[in-house]
């Protein structure tokens, strides 16, 4: 069983290997300068060289990240709750964040900036702009993908409408949840990013912006290493919360 | 027990009005097990829900122990074609959910639930999750949630009719026993099924419904002596009262 689980990663391990190995190999012999396209090696060298601070800038950006994941999480399911228990609510508040979600969020970020300076604070807010739509969606409707059949039973043994909530509707919703940060995960490291291209003193995006004007271009992949990295650990751990607290929704 | 005066259900769809129901008149004496058949979409759940006062009917009366019925009554136990049991709890405490639901302490019910598990034949899997277990099981764990808090009337929609000929034979002679054929503290049930053969083996009456709207085209009192046995299935008996059903069924 575990062998096997593994061996399914074995053609995904091989492909990103053999496209390691010619990006290593190719460019060189194309005679591709390194401000260009600079190999992996090169790439991983100014990753780990520690004259950057690279500390500082992983940190800004994971708590950018986090704080717009968490956000984003956050309002999502408040958001969700509230247009599965009221019709009205609902009525009034899906025009409304439909059209928020069909702004190009990234034109919005320069406004933030203008609005609030720049800083974590503003990023996280891009972050969780460009994230919180699918928790919304989900969430209303885990909450509403009920049974009839089980709402009836909730009638008949006449129990009160927060106890049909409590115990029927949210647990039942946790899996569409779980699904939507998985999206949002990989959204908040976007939105990120974007604040940080638009106006920042530190962060992974920043280092890109910079590197770029100075053509050190090793610095910019490095950071896009970082930056999937976090990327790459934040969309684990949903998964794995997934797991543990979701755990009925796997088998289906 | 039940008592129905020329109830009638006119469902106002968007599409226009649907008369389900029509001049329904029945009477259902305690402890009796009246088998309703008829073509689908005749009103069949339609009827169980007025009964069950999840819906009021348009016309007639309704009564269950002589007090007329005009929202969910208490003390009802129902199954539904589908198990409906919560897919991330255990099914000792899907069982215990009528409990739960009914503002019960669920400790106090839980021998109770783990007998009636065990008296289906599903002792050892209380632990199991319902996606860990057959249809057929599952089923059965159906019909332990809606006896757990031993109420006078059992509601069954269809309760068998997802599952293989085999198993409804089963669980047809099961529902039997916990009904207590044997006994004078039987429950009340009404019991919809498309098989006319199984109609005909359980219950003491069988109701025939008119295509829609539905009414009642015929009933027909079975004879048949209790406790019934494998040995009921195949008497001849049983064979010419499942032929006379069949022919009012098709003239309707
Ligand atoms: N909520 C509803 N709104 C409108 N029409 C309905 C509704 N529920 C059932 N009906 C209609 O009422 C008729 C009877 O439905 P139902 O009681 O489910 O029949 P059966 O259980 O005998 O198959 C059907 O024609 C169905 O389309
Ligand atoms: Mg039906």
């Amino acid at each position: 069983m575990k062998a096997r689980s593994l061996r399914r990663y074995v053609p995904s391990l091989v492909l990103f290997g053999v496209l390691l190995l010619l990006w290593q190999v190719l460019p060189p012999l194309l005679h591709v300068r390194e401000y260009l396209l600079p190999g992996p090696a090169a790439v991983v060298r100014a990753a780990l060289d520690f004259s950057i601070p690279w500390h500082t800038h992983v940190w800004i950006t994971t708590l950018e990240i986090l704080g717009g994941f968490v956000l984003a999480g956050a309002a999502g399911v408040l958001l969700g709750v509230a247009i599965a228990w009221s019709a009205p609510l609902a009525a009034a508040l899906v025009p409304f964040l439909v059209f928020v979600n069909t702004l190009p969020k990234v034109a919005v970020a320069p406004l933030f900036l203008l609005w609030l300076g720049y800083g974590v604070i503003p990023n996280a807010l891009i972050a969780a702009l460009i994230g919180f739509f699918p928790v919304v969606i989900n969430t209303a409707v885990g909450l509403t993908q009920v049974d009839e059949e089980l709402l009836d039973l909730g009638r008949v043994f006449g129990a009160p409408t927060w106890k049909v909530f409590l115990k029927i509707r949210l647990p039942n919703a946790l899996p569409y949840v779980f699904s939507a940060l998985k999206v949002t995960a990989t959204a908040a490291v976007v939105g990120a990013i974007v604040g940080e291209f638009v106006a920042s003193q530190a962060g992974l995006g920043t280092v890109i912006v910079n590197a770029q004007t100075n053509l050190n271009t090793p610095v910019a992949f490095a950071s896009l290493l970082w930056i999937s990295v976090i990327g790459l650990v934040l969309y684990g751990l949903v998964g794995l919360a997934a797991r543990w607290w979701a755990p009925w929704a796997d088998a289906t | 027990m039940i008592v129905l005066e020329g109830v009638g259900m006119t469902y106002r769809a968007e599409s226009g009005p649907v008369e389900a129901l029509r001049d329904i008149t029945l009477e259902v004496g305690r402890g009796e097990l009246v088998a309703l058949v008829g073509p689908s979409g005749c009103g069949k759940s339609t009827l169980l829900r007025i009964i069950a006062g999840l819906r009021p009917a348009t016309a007639g009366r309704v009564l269950v122990d002589r007090r007329p019925v005009t929202r969910p009554i208490a003390a009802v136990g129902m199954v539904f074609q589908a198990p409906v049991l919560l897919k991330w709890r255990a099914i000792v405490e899907n069982v215990l959910l009528a409990a739960e639901l009914s503002g019960l302490d669920p400790a106090a019910y839980r021998a109770r639930a783990e007998e009636l598990l065990a008296l289906v034949g599903l002792g050892g899997f209380d632990d199991k999750l319902p996606r860990e277990l057959s249809g057929g099981m599952q089923q059965r764990a159906a019909l332990c949630r809606a006896l757990l808090l031993d109420p006078p009337l059992l509601l069954m929609d269809e309760p068998f009719g997802a599952l293989d000929a085999m198993t409804r034979d089963e669980l047809g002679l099961e529902l039997l026993r916990v009904w207590g054929e044997g006994s004078r503290t039987r429950k009340t049930v009404v019991f919809v099924t498309h098989s006319i053969p199984e109609a005909v083996f359980l219950a003491d009456r069988v109701v025939v419904m008119t295509p829609r709207p539905g009414r009642v085209a015929e009933t027909f009192p079975v004879g048949l002596p209790r406790p019934r046995t494998v040995e009921t299935r195949a008497s001849a008996e049983l064979g010419a009262l499942v032929l006379r059903v069949h022919e009012t069924l098709s003239r309707t």
